[in-house]
């Protein structure tokens, strides 16, 4: 037989006869025969381990590895070797949701730990278990802004999101029915004057904007929080997870909604997933909130137990009352987030968000200084930035890459620009082999 | 047995209105109580809302299920029972005594499209 | 698994001073955060835990002692697929060569391009459709996709009448979810004594409205909807599309394609077919198939293989990019979906090929009918009839104490909680809704007839217990780390974060 079927020839005869059927096909014997798939399917042939091993190994060789100076939502940080070591402990992997609590206290333990460290990050009460990514988390939390306000159907983003987020958003919306209107950015920044006069409105469900913004740049948020509350808006706020340590929180803003993206603590990039998305908000919204969730209990004796909770919110009770279709999300990849914040505590993601701004504006500075660059916006950033190349952009990038770096990601709509960033990983060395070979290209 | 009181009028979807002159007080049925088990949330509309005789307003919730309420009847909310945002289980108690909301009725005539006790009685068998 | 509770949390071994990392000097100086002024910055410290390296290492190993997975024993959840996860499938997903920046051009991606426009192709030959994409990100968000699939067609012919999707009461209930999701209206259609769809109850809600129908086949009751030519037939007729919910597609492999049975757009669980891990609920992967002429409408990004022209010596020569297609219904997720978990599928499809893939499902099935059968003397079993991978039963029979109309009668869920004192993990119960005590078991191909002797054998022994002492089983698990939940007590006084215990 083959090495994942245990049945042997006896076996399966010996559960024919239970049933009753002569062969294995006839348990297909009511399935018409026009519908019934005749021939070979036209796929590879079995093969074995080391040939399966030799045939991957051989795409993964086919990619080029790139020092890495891009972000736009996914960025090349630091991972504690236990957090992949620990991720492999196939009692959790090879877990379902944990529906029966009593043999899954580990699973949602460390949701519970991931809910409480999302929580603690972006300063809201509560967290749920989960979204698939920054994008589509964001998306929910603009349905959740309309699902709360009931009677409003308008929700506004800021233009100056990661535009895979707007890309993502403007989906949803498209289908959902959520009339979603982009608030237009103003140097760099969203224009809070323009979001103001549509807020003053009083149609507006909610509004979704962005720290730090599609261009690296640091927005200020103050009063914005009051201006929407005034006009029952709710605000939202996507935060890339790793700053979330140092800058000002979504909460500390008076935010109703903290979303995002959690691949910066502790995820590899690995070509675009898995990541995590991360939704939080106010207790008094919880009702409203997609995704699963877990909550402390006791057992019959009274030990202090873990269970999901809330569950009427969902797909598998309300159907289509549910707040979100979700169902699995990326729970395992709650693990990595807990065991990489574990480790790295308050002092080393203040350590890591240190060095990366230290390394970014290194690098800012020093491509500026090659006078192939020039400054695009004015205001502060944190380890992403954009500036403008002096000549052709994508030229550069591609031949920077066939030397082996990634220089950022060309800047949507903004000519010879490029959106560049840097992590603790980037050593000074990197950048100065890296701007030493650009003073080489002609542009 | 689920209780089934006189002089009540019932829907299909297991919703009561009590009726004193104008209004009318709108909750679930004991029938209704004992099939959720331990209501632990009503989702509540607000004050002012309208109400229209077979749409939804609002739902209830136990730790496993959840069921939307209808509305038997058309009219305005004037009051929701808000002794149930901080306990639910009341309508485990007693789900006659603990209504959800109280609407001016819009159209009297609604409530000969419902069922008397009797007819509720035989329904819940 | 480990039957002592271990129960800490992360952030009761914290002391303050440790720390469970190491970072290289920055050699980068003269940039400090606090440039940012206070403003910018947080106002307040995190709670943060700090942890040794070892301690942290012993808590979450303590912690997944106390877990159950496919690893640890028999998983017969139904509806979940819980199949064996190949080792073989973690170690290649772990390659460095695939941890690039999803913005890598795709000339210094041609591997992983090539690996996706692989998986996308087999999947397609499986499903008898015409193009997968396999961006979405799970079951639920492959439905969705799909349906924006549907409704992306139908907007395309300027018809944007047909707001309504027919779900059968028996589906998953992720079904209406994601057609809310997607602004669609719910239409729900009967299912017969037997089971399946009840096509006169279908016919009349067919109309210019419609924009399509989903189903799964086998249904979640495991039968086959032998009746589905007819009703694609009907379907199409009144201008719909039907879309098939991948979750069961496990028995189907290699026997009937979900194409060849009529449908049009589908999704595929790469987490339930194709043996990638469940991961506690996440990560999954949903890829999403549609039939000939609606693969423009499919999300960008797409891959695209397109012949190397620049030589004749090289004519079987790929090269992979990445398109984006005016026509497409738009973005559903950040780039190519859990691409690490498309490696894990791609190595199992390599792994099984052309010759086990059909096997899969007909083992799946041989298993699921010998529980069945062997069960039937002791578990109500509502519909009499070979099942596909999994099937049904409506809790314990009357005389084992299943009386459900009895007050105290022997629930499916305290038969769930006494097989966890046995080392099985319990199957899906009061799903679907048709029956008062549902108890679906799905035992998948990977088991062995040892595996499931042993299940039946405490299955029964389950059934006596209820007889003869069913407050035992009522008060089950026993031997569990711990014991039955509040559930009341958690929705009632909420804590959700380490803050508010």
């Amino acid at each position: 037989m083959f090495k994942y079927f245990p049945h042997t020839a006896d076996d399966i005869q010996q559960m024919l006869d239970v049933i009753g059927v002569r062969s294995l096909d006839d348990l297909y014997a009511e399935i018409p025969e026009e519908i019934k798939f005749k021939g070979e399917l036209n796929i590879p042939s079995e093969k074995s381990e080391e040939e399966v091993r030799s045939i991957i190994q051989g795409l993964a060789a086919q990619n080029k590895p790139l020092v890495c100076f891009a972000g736009a939502g996914s960025y090349d940080h630091y991972t504690p070797s236990v957090v992949p070591f620990l991720g492999s402990r196939s009692e959790f992997s090879t877990s379902y949701t944990p529906y029966q609590a009593e043999i899954s206290q580990g699973t949602l333990q460390y949701i519970f730990e991931y809910q409480t460290l999302m929580a603690d990050l972006t300063g809201m009460d509560i967290s749920n278990a989960s979204m698939y990514d920054g994008t589509t988390a964001t998306a929910e939390a603009m349905m959740m802004c309309v699902a709360a306000a009931k009677k409003r159907n308008r929700v506004l983003i800021s233009e100056t999101v990661q535009p895979s987020v707007l890309a993502v958003c403007r989906t949803y919306a498209k289908f959902h029915g959520v009339d979603l209107v982009e608030v237009p950015e103003k140097d760099g920044l969203m224009d809070k004057v323009a979001a103001t006069t549509l807020i003053e409105k009083d149609d507006v469900a909610g509004l979704i904007v962005a720290q730090p913004n599609r261009y690296g740049l640091i927005e200020d948020f103050s009063g914005l929080a009051d201006t929407c509350h005034s006009h029952k808006a709710l605000l939202a706020i996507n935060t890339m997870a790793s700053a979330l340590a140092v800058l000002r929180t979504p909460g500390e803003w008076g935010a109703d909604i903290a979303c995002g993206d959690a691949q910066s603590l502790g995820i590899p990039m690995g070509y675009g997933g898995p990541y995590i998305g991360y939704l939080c908000t106010k207790e008094a919204l919880v009702r409203k909130m997609p995704g699963r969730l877990v909550g402390a209990t006791t057992d019959s004796e009274g030990r202090r137990t873990f269970v999901l909770t809330m569950q009427a919110r969902e797909q598998h009770i309300r159907r289509e009352k549910a707040t979100s279709n979700i169902c699995t999300a990326q729970g395992f990849m709650c693990l990595y987030v807990a065991c990489y914040l574990s480790l790295m505590g308050p002092k080393g993601m203040k350590e890591v968000n240190e060095q990366s701004y230290a390394s970014a504006h290194y690098l800012h500075d020093a491509l500026l200084k090659t006078g192939k660059f020039e400054e695009v916006f004015g205001a502060p950033f944190l380890n992403e930035f954009t500036l403008r190349v002096k000549g052709d952009a994508s030229h550069l990038r591609e031949a920077l890459a066939e030397e082996g770096y990634l220089l950022g990601v060309p800047t949507l709509f903004k000519e010879n620009c490029l959106t560049i960033a840097s992590t603790e990983r980037r050593s000074k060395q990197e950048i100065d082999n890296m701007v030493k070979l650009i003073q080489t290209i002609a542009l | 047995m689920a209780k089934v009181i006189e002089g009540l009028y019932y829907a299909e979807s297991h919703e009561y209105v009590r009726v004193e002159g104008e209004f009318g007080y709108i909750g679930i049925t004991d029938y209704a109580q004992d099939q959720l088990g331990n209501v632990v949330y009503v989702d509540m509309p607000e004050v002012d809302d309208e109400v229209t005789a077979g749409e939804e307003f609002g739902a209830v919730e136990s730790v496993k299920a959840a069921s939307d309420l209808f509305s038997p009847v058309s009219g305005t909310i004037v009051e929701v029972n808000e002794a149930l945002e901080d306990e639910p289980e009341l309508i485990n108690k007693d789900a006659f005594a603990n209504w959800i909301i109280k609407v001016q009725l819009s159209d009297k005539s609604e409530l000969d499209n419902l069922m008397d006790a009797k007819a509720y009685e035989a329904i819940c068998k | 698994m480990n039957n002592t509770y271990y129960g800490k949390l992360i952030f009761e071994l914290s002391r303050p001073g440790r720390v469970g990392y190491s970072l290289p000097k920055c050699e980068c100086e003269g940039y400090s955060l606090g440039d940012l002024g206070q403003e910018a910055l947080r106002q307040t410290e995190t709670i943060l835990p700090e942890c040794d390296e070892l301690t942290v290492v012993r808590h979450y190993t303590n912690m997944s002692n106390n877990n159950f997975g496919v690893d640890t024993g028999f998983y017969p959840l139904g509806s979940c697929t819980m199949k064996y996860n190949p080792k073989l499938n973690e170690e290649l997903a772990a390659l460095p060569g695939f941890n690039q920046h999803p913005v890598t051009p795709a000339k210094f991606a041609q591997g992983s391009l090539k690996l996706y426009d692989e998986v996308q192709k087999t999947l397609a030959e499986i499903a008898g459709l015409s193009r997968f994409t396999l961006n979405p990100y799970a079951g639920a968000h492959g439905e969705l996709t799909g349906l924006m699939v549907i409704r992306s067609y139908h907007m395309s012919r300027g018809d944007s009448a047909r707001t309504k999707i027919i779900v059968p009461d028996s589906a998953h209930g992720t079904n209406p979810a994601s057609a809310a999701v997607c602004g669609l209206q719910i239409v729900e259609v009967k299912s017969t004594a037997d089971g399946t769809v009840d096509i006169e109850d279908l016919k009349p809600l067919l109309g210019p409205d419609i924009a399509g129908m989903m189903m799964t086949n086998p249904n979640t009751l495991g039968l086959f909807e032998t009746k589905i030519p007819e009703i694609a037939k009907l379907v199409h007729e009144c201008g719909g599309l039907m879309y098939y919910d991948g979750a069961n597609l496990n028995p189907m492999l290699g026997v009937c394609r979900p194409g060849d049975m009529g449908f049009d757009v589908m999704h595929i669980n790469l987490h339930k077919t194709f043996s990638t891990p469940h991961g506690g609920g996440g990560p999954g992967s949903g890829p999403v198939g549609v039939r000939k002429g609606l693969e423009q409408f499919l999300p960008n990004p797409q891959v695209v293989a397109k012949d190397f022209k620049d030589s004749k010596d090289f004519k079987d020569l790929k090269v992979y990019e990445l398109h984006c297609d005016d026509e497409s219904l738009g973005y559903v997720s950040f780039f190519l979906g859990n691409f690490a978990i498309i490696v894990r599928a791609y190595a199992y499809l390599l792994s099984l090929g052309k010759e086990n893939i059909p096997t899969a499902g007909k083992l799946s099935v041989l298993n699921a009918n010998y529980i069945k059968e062997s069960l039937r003397s002791h578990y109500k079993l509502p519909i009499d009839t070979v099942c596909k991978h999994e099937f049904v039963f409506d809790g314990l029979l009357e005389e084992y104490g299943g009386d459900h109309h009895s007050p105290d009668h022997v629930t499916t869920l305290d038969v769930a909680k006494r097989l966890l004192d046995y080392g099985f993990h319990a199957p899906t119960i009061y799903f679907p809704l048709l029956f008062h005590e549902a108890l679906m078991i799905e035992p998948t191909e990977t088991e062995s007839k040892e595996t499931l002797d042993d299940f039946i054998a405490v299955m029964k022994r389950i059934a006596e217990e209820a007889k003869a002492n069913p407050e035992m089983v009522k008060t089950a698990p026993h031997d569990t780390p711990v014991r039955r939940m509040d559930d009341v007590k958690a929705v009632k006084e909420p804590k959700f974060t380490f803050k508010a215990l």
